[in-house]
């Protein structure tokens, strides 16, 4: 065991994406298992080392970690990027809390039948220009400080960039009516940890693309289409 | 301002129920206000109190808190329901995401079309069975403790709880094969703050009914 943490998961971004995200944010190197044949999903479910059956699972301290909210909440107070109190950690978990939803409609966009695409896109649109980013616009313009909360970078900045960047990769022009959120964006993306992740080479996943998702529904034998 | 936290949601269980037992679990006494049409909502919204436009909502030392999870977690933090260390926190997490994945398809049963009820039920009972209940069944049978995590109760105690009592009520013998975590119910409903919430007059709301579903689909219609 290399003491690194293990991800274990799909070659791609799916729910693992932000563990990524946070752990090269947090400067932590990490080893990827991807899967990629149901023969091997099988074999981690017999090994029992999937909790609940499922990936994401990262080992980590001696634990194998699984579920995602648990893993990032796990990596964000080991870095020290989840507050230093438990109001600034609540207000953490609230902001992670709504982009994690707006990720969560990007997340299933691939698994979506082709009529559905259509209209997702214009919903992932609609709430992050109407729903999201106005409150993280309004939290930046409100205090003027760099970072969400507590004037210190958190998990709830790396989780926000993430968000923007996703969007943007469906919309290029999205953040034009968010000015604090533009600088926001350049901001975070030259913190050096960050910087080194959004450069090629990194261990960030591409867009997902028909070789991903057909990856994963053979591994799962997930062969119908998620409802938006 | 009575200084007790003030929960903001319809009249029926919904995302809320896992807070109210939270809270209720901690000895915590607690206010309500329930939405009962489309003009309450869409005045809290515009008044500012929803950061998601979202309910649950809970105001709580002076915070207006929303995402059910962030309110849990910060109610656990703030009354040592939430282990004693960062790694027994993992755990309590890594249970209650579980349980959570498990009530979300309760959570969405009343509002699944009629001709899928009961392909979402036998879904419910499979993952209840299969998945979630074997995990915890097994962690209890091998540290023997009356406690899932660190012998000493705390919110993932609570959650598996609700998500038992929650399953029976739609398969009473669900815990058929599972001798471990029929003690634990027995354990759990002992605890005098548990008891009290599984007495009548409780703030614990009652199964969703008709009028529930017809409640949420007028109070958020676009």
């Amino acid at each position: 065991m290399s003491g690194k943490p293990k991800l274990y998961y799909f070659d791609g971004r799916g729910k693992m994406e932000s563990i990524r995200w946070l752990l090269a944010a947090a400067g932590v190197e990490f080893e990827e298992e991807f899967l990629e044949t149901r023969d091997q999903y099988e074999k981690l479910l017999q090994g029992g080392s999937l909790l609940f059956q499922q990936v994401p699972m990262v080992e980590i301290d001696g634990m194998r970690m699984v579920q995602t909210r648990a893993i990032l909440s796990y990596i964000a107070a080991k870095y020290n990027l989840y507050g230093k109190d438990l109001k600034e950690r609540a207000l953490i978990d609230m902001y992670v809390g709504g982009t994690d939803d707006l990720m969560g409609f990007i997340i299933m966009f691939p698994f979506l039948s082709a009529e559905d695409k259509e209209k997702q896109l214009a919903v992932i649109v609609q709430k992050a220009t109407s729903r999201y980013f106005p409150v993280y616009e309004k939290v930046l313009k409100d205090h003027g400080q760099d970072f969400l909360v507590g004037n210190n970078f958190s998990w709830a900045d790396v989780h926000l960039l993430e968000a923007i960047l996703m969007v943007e990769e469906k919309k290029s022009d999205v953040l034009s009516g968010f000015p604090q959120l533009q600088a926001f964006k350049a901001r975070i993306s030259s913190i050096p940890t960050i910087k080194k992740f959004l450069e090629p080479g990194s261990q960030r996943k591409p867009v997902p693309d028909d070789k991903y998702v057909e990856t994963v529904r053979r591994v799962l034998r997930m062969y119908y289409d998620v409802k938006a | 301002m009575s200084g007790k936290p003030r929960l903001t949601y319809l009249n029926g269980r919904g995302r809320m129920e896992s807070i109210r037992w939270l809270l209720a679990a901690a000895g915590v006494e607690f206010d309500e206000v329930y939405l009962e049409t489309k003009e309450q909502y869409d005045k809290l919204i515009k008044d500012g109190f929803l950061l998601f436009q979202q309910v649950p909502l809970v105001e709580i030392d002076g915070m207006k808190m929303v995402q059910t999870r962030a309110i849990m977690s910060y109610i656990a933090g703030k009354y040592n329901l939430h282990g004693k260390d960062l790694k027994e926190r993992a755990l309590i997490d890594m249970y209650v995401e579980g349980i959570s994945d498990l009530m979300q398809m309760i959570l969405m049963f009343p509002f699944s079309p009629p001709d899928a009820k009961e392909k979402n039920l036998e879904s419910i009972k499979e993952r209840a069975t299969n998945r979630y209940f074997p995990v915890f069944e097994k962690v209890l049978k091998q540290h023997g403790q009356d406690f899932l995590v660190g012998n000493k109760f705390s919110w993932a105690d609570v959650q598996l709880m609700e998500a038992i009592l929650a399953v029976e009520e739609k398969i009473s013998t669900v815990l058929s094969g599972f001798p471990q975590l029929q003690v634990f119910k027995t354990k759990m409903s002992n605890v005098p703050t548990i008891k009290k919430f599984l007495q009548p007059g409780s703030p614990r709301k009652p199964p969703p009914d008709a009028h529930y579903v017809e409640t949420v689909l007028k109070v958020f219609k676009k």
